[in-house]
């Protein structure tokens, strides 16, 4: 209850999650808006925002630009939370062994932490992408496997320096068994970081899926909002409509789970609110 | 902007006239606070050459009093409402800015607890130095080279052209001090307002400074405002005392007075509680060995690194080759300062850190020698009362939850062990429908008492009770002091007590191990321990605990 | 030890860091190798029978096909560090003389966004702090906020639409214009002609990060206890923010700059590609729509190389900021 009261007493996170409730319910009625195949051509191609019934306008071949994005938002947002549930699993365990556990296993779990860091990550997502064949499997996968070394850094503070706190000494001095302790007394205690930081990731993952999709990167089958982009961008000069929409959602769809993310932020850690 | 207080330098003060007057000053709280004022009504006066203490427990407003003459309240929670702050005859709630920031670090100055954050990390000191006589004289650099070497000189640092190029982390935290010392004196301010400098040193180096600040505050006649929370300080250092209670000042006058006559019932209380030097009643002990440390050895290695090229590699003997015997029933305290491996052994015995060499012997049983399962038996035999009451309970757990596990785990029914958690918070003092509630809804030393309700549940034979009482104010230190007392003769508990505090030390422990580096340099019985100390060390240690002649005299009448 | 002495053995301990880091991206490639469909040399020899039987055959064996796998990583990583990266058929060209003749546009790129988004990052975070929630503040951050937001290929995109076929102020794409046969000062004007948008563009997302980033920081340095002390000491508000608060303010966000380093050159990709910037990343677009794996691989390894080697440079800027090194 107080949680909910200090979310909305910061009014960009209110926006942001009633813009982020709007593309949800998009995206969840997108088969009844535009109950056709979104690459279906059903129309006039070229055409304006506006004429010939399409709100968007069309594409070069004749596709309602406008059911694209209402699909395509179900694809974002699909593969975003997916892609960071993935990452932030992955993230939390290891960041967890390597945070409690010190010593070698801490070393050799940074020293890929590292590793995985340095590589430009964008570029390594293409690659995956591009030896796996295009499809949303290996698009998520992807994304959650340049992904995961932020949150298994942030998952590795926290327990590191929890791992010292005196309540979890007494747990020691009680017999509780490492598993119990990591699982039940330390990682409800950094949940707060780990929500916000895996709320902020949606929107990264959407970014970065929109980008794989704009290079051609996107499953053939599924229409998204990058795929959009890079396919109108041909046509910029005659139809700017095509590239122009899209990318207003996408911005849009990230802005709003970052503000989100950011009233998570300041409801969980109210310290940090006031200092601020 | 106001010319007029410019000229505040022709007001001479006179001898008998303060350097420093508050009077009936209100600094407001935030909303929805506690209180509705930090400070209510507050008034005092600080002759010059005087040195004026103004003691209280945490959130006496007794830091936010000076703040306010420093013009550095936190706003916007804290703010100044009403009163006035005269220095010198001028009304310093009334001046500008600019003429404020002539008055701070020029002619007022301040020095504050954490020399270490109170410090800019990442600028020299010679600089730190530097740049309060460059904003408030012009004097060219040469000189003002000079003079900053001077007084690092004057504060006593070794070597203080070196200490001026050097970084505050390569200083040591009493070097560090001096060092603040010396740039509040750079520039002979009238007031000193020193905000518990010495309360985040070791006693020997405590000690030091007190004797520096003394020093320095007689060569330049310096009016100074000393907060602290600690009497015996206080009766080291004070010519006049003040007593601060939620916001007011209860009490003010000569430090015999107030030290030695209390009028007001919250000073009578606090003088009190302050521990007696004279060692108590020593229990018969009988030679019974219940726990023998016998030779142990913990090493600390840090850096090193791949290819040797990480931090250099460092060693550091946490126990070398410590011996200590604990008798059925007793006692044992382990006193040092920071560092001495005080805290390493503690840990050693509770088996939270592994040992490098030696024996822990409980009851015939090497503890050193058992894994991890073998262990758990004695698990509930020894266990562990911690020093911070806001890190040793998980805040996520009910405080029902943190006494029950202990038994859960060792293979007790919920049911019975949720009974007897109930009679173990009855126990420590605390109501039973505690059982239900979160870490964050009691106060600290309610805390303590859970923390030691969860000690007690696995029904142990040996408590080691680390600093239990360090990061209480003094009456709560004393209410949980008699607590532990009570429960060890009420439970025939043996008990290794660790502190770095001797007053403490002389009123719970039959006998003391003295700790330095990692070595026992010293042990005995309590009260021969204080007369007729043996090494040099032990009797540096009772020669700087703060207020040893005042306790002697209080003992005698 | 002395300051220089701490720091060029921190600096050398980077460097070693980075050697590990370095086999390790190596051992990478060629798991991505192992992953691709058909055997090394088809991925190699760029699909689709490019090149002659004769050179897969000698690929074969020059890999060590044959050979347990442990062997074949052994040939690889040491085909690797001679960089030899193998030849491109599509380009009919050595893939290390490809990506090596692509290098500087992409590090004329890079330098200057870095330089654009760090600095205007820095300014813009300092403006904020410093007039923390006033108007300069609020729409400080809602730029940052926004931009943050914004993906970078759209934003490429509207500013051709807006810059280039609306406005004419600025070309659509290319490096240069060369069939101007541009010399000398010519070219260089010519050059950072064709560089603004680009650089704009890929700057964008950084300089708001950065400028999230330094504002959190300066917050954050401003509540520390060394700030009452500088007031204490009676300084002025400006000495106080820009001298103290300031360097101190400055160490996360250089860290956070190295930190970025990679993340910018997957950025410069689509840059690139939007603008058609002959660099790395335009150079991985073309091998990406060719299927030129090996290649793409070759790009992958060099831009890895390069975040190695700025980040080697960002450590050494941390160290003469940061008197702790080797302590904290």
């Amino acid at each position: 209850m107080s949680f909910w009261r200090r979310f909305c007493r910061n009014r960009s996170a209110v926006v942001g999650l009633i813009i982020l409730a709007i593309v949800v319910l998009i995206a969840a009625s997108a088969h009844l808006l535009f109950p056709e195949d979104p690459f279906k051509l059903v129309g006039q191609s070229m055409s304006p925002p506006g004429e010939n019934g399409f709100l968007f306008g069309s594409d070069t071949l004749g596709r309602d630009v406008a059911a694209g994005m209402a699909h395509g938002a179900r694809v974002s947002l699909l593969i975003g939370l997916i892609a960071t549930t993935v990452a932030v699993s992955l993230g939390v365990l290891l960041g967890a062994f390597a945070g409690y556990f010190g010593g070698w296993v801490d070393d050799v779990l940074m020293r890929v932490t590292e590793m995985f860091q340095t590589i430009p990550s964008f570029i390594f997502a293409i690659l995956i992408v591009a030896i796996m064949k295009p499809s949303i499997n290996s698009v998520i996968i992807a994304i959650a496997v340049v992904s995961w070394p932020a949150v298994a850094r942030l998952v590795r503070g926290e327990f590191l320096a929890m791992r010292n706190r005196e309540f979890v000494q007494a747990c020691h001095i009680i017999g509780m068994s490492d598993w119990r302790i990591m699982v039940r007394e330390i990682l409800p205690n950094c949940l707060s970081p780990i929500i916000v930081t895996g709320s902020l990731m949606v929107a990264t993952a959407i970014l970065i899926e929109s980008g794989l999709a704009f290079l051609g990167l996107g499953d053939p089958n599924i229409i998204s909002w990058g795929f959009q982009i890079g396919a109108g961008r041909t046509v910029l000069r005659s139809a700017w409509w095509v590239c122009t929409f899209p990318g207003i959602a996408i911005m849009l769809t990230v802005l709003a789970i970052n503000l989100v993310g950011e009233g998570l932020n300041d409801a969980m850690n109210p310290r940090l609110r006031e200092r601020t | 902007m106001n010319t007029s207080s410019k000229n505040t330098d022709s007001v001479v003060a006179t001898a008998d006239s303060p350097v420093l007057r508050i009077e009936n000053l209100y600094v407001q709280l935030p909303l929805g606070s506690e209180r509705r004022y930090a400070v209510e009504g507050v008034s005092y006066d600080l002759a010059p050459k005087e040195i004026l203490c103004v003691v209280g427990e945490s959130g006496s407003g007794k830091s936010l009093t000076a703040r306010a003459v420093m013009g550095l309240l936190p706003a916007p929670h804290v703010q100044y409402e009403k009163g006035q702050i005269v220095f010198q005859g001028e009304d310093l709630t009334k001046v500008s800015e600019a003429r404020m920031r002539q008055v701070r670090g020029g002619e007022i100055s301040m020095i504050f607890q954490e020399p270490m954050t109170a410090l800019n990390p990442v600028m020299r000191i010679g600089e730190q130095i530097d740049e309060v006589i460059r904003f408030h004289a012009s004097q060219p650099r040469k000189l003002r080279r000079q003079l900053a070497l001077q007084l690092l000189e004057d504060v006593q640092l070794p070597d203080p052209s070196r200490i001026m190029s050097a970084y505050p982390h390569e200083l040591s935290g009493g070097q560090r001090q001096r060092a603040m010392i010396a740039m509040a004196l750079a520039l002979e301010p009238k007031v000193l307002i020193a905000d518990e400098p010495t309360t985040a040193l070791d006693v020997t180096t405590q000690a030091q400074i007190l004797r520096l600040i003394k020093e320095l505050q007689a060569k330049h006649d310096t009016g100074v405002l000393f907060i602290t929370h600690d009497f015996g300080v206080v009766a080291d250092i004070a010519d006049r005392v003040a007593v601060m209670q939620h916001g007011k000042i209860v009490e003010i006058g000569s430090v015999d007075k107030v030290l030695n006559h209390p009028e007001h019932p919250y000073t009578q209380a606090l003088t009190d509680a302050v521990p007696s030097l004279i060692p108590r009643m020593a229990k018969e002990v009988v030679s019974a060995p219940i726990l023998e440390v016998r030779n142990l050895v913990k090493t600390y290695r840090s850096g090193g690194g791949w290819f040797g090229l990480g931090k250099p590699v460092k060693e550091v003997n946490a126990c070398d080759s410590v011996n200590v015997v604990l008798n059925d029933a007793e006692t044992l305290g382990i006193v040092g300062e920071s560092g001495s491996g005080k805290s390493t052994l503690a840990r050693c015995i509770v088996r939270l850190l592994s040992t490098d060499a030696g024996e822990i012997i409980y009851r015939g049983q090497d503890l050193c020698a058992l894994d991890r399962s073998s262990m758990r038996p004695y698990r509930s035999k020894i266990q562990m009362v911690f020093q911070d009451p806001y890190a040793s309970l998980n805040p996520r757990a009910t405080v029902g939850r943190i006494i029950t596990e202990g038994p859960v785990i060792l293979g007790e029914s919920k049911s019975e062990a949720q009974s007897r958690a109930r009679e173990m918070l009855e126990l420590v003092g605390l109501d039973a429908r505690a059982f239900e509630r979160y870490p964050h809804e009691f106060s600290g030393g309610q805390r303590q008492r859970i923390g030691l309700a969860r000690a007690l549940a696995l029904q142990p034979e040996v408590l080691v009770a680390d600093e239990p009482v360090s990061a209480l104010d003094v009456s709560i230190q004393a209410q949980v002091l008699d607590l532990l007392a009570d429960i060890r003769d009420r439970l025939q508990l043996s008990m290794v007590f660790i502190t770095h505090d001797l007053r403490v030390a002389a009123q719970v422990c039959d006998r003391i191990a003295v700790m330095r580096l990692g070595q026992v340099v010293e042990q005995g019985p309590t009260a021969q321990l204080f007369d007729n100390a043996q090494h040099p060390y032990t009797q540096e240690l009772l020669d700087a605990v703060p207020g040893r002649e005042w306790s002697r005299l209080r003992a005698l009448s | 030890m002395s300051q220089a002495g701490k720091r060029s053995r921190y600096v050398l301990k980077r460097l070693l860091h980075a050697i590990p880091v370095v086999l390790a991206i190596i051992v990478v490639n060629f798991f991505l190798l192992q992953l691709a469909e058909g055997d090394a040399v088809d991925v190699l020899a760029g699909e689709a029978g490019s090149a002659t039987p004769e050179y897969m055959a000698q690929l074969r064996e020059k890999f060590g096909l044959d050979q347990p796998l442990p062997v074949q990583l052994g040939v690889y990583m040491k085909n690797m560090l001679s960089f030899d990266l193998g030849y491109s058929f599509r380009h009919d060209m050595p893939v290390s003389q490809l990506v090596l003749d692509r290098l500087v546009p992409t590090l004329l790129l890079m330098v200057s966004t870095i330089t654009l988004a760090v600095g205007f990052g820095i300014i813009l975070g300092l403006v904020a702090a410093s007039n923390l929630n006033t108007w300069k503040d609020n729409v400080i951050s809602i730029f940052a906020l926004i931009s943050y937001a914004t993906p970078l290929f759209w934003v490429g995109l509207m500013m051709i639409v807006v810059f280039s076929l609306k406005l004419r102020w600025f070309p659509t794409s290319g490096m240069e214009n060369v069939a101007m046969f541009y010399e000398g000062w010519d070219r260089v004007k010519d050059i950072a002609h064709h560089l603004v948008m680009p650089t704009l563009t890929l700057s964008l997302f950084y300089l708001a990060l950065y400028t999230r980033f330094m504002r959190a920081s300066m917050l954050e340095q401003a509540s520390m206890d060394y700030v009452t002390t500088a007031r204490a000491k009676g300084l002025t508000e400006r000495r106080i923010v820009f001298v103290h608060i300031l360097r101190n303010a400055l160490l996360p966000v250089v860290t956070m700059a190295g930190v970025q380093v990679g993340s910018l050159i997957g950025g410069s990709v689509i840059v690139e590609s939007v603008f058609a910037w002959p660099g790395l990343g335009m150079l991985a677009f073309e091998a990406l729509f060719s299927r030129d794996l090996n290649l793409l691989l070759g790009i992958f390894l060099l831009s890895a190389l390069l975040v190695v080697a700025i980040n080697l440079v960002v450590d050494l800027l941390y160290s003469f900021l940061d008197p702790r090194i080797e302590v904290g």
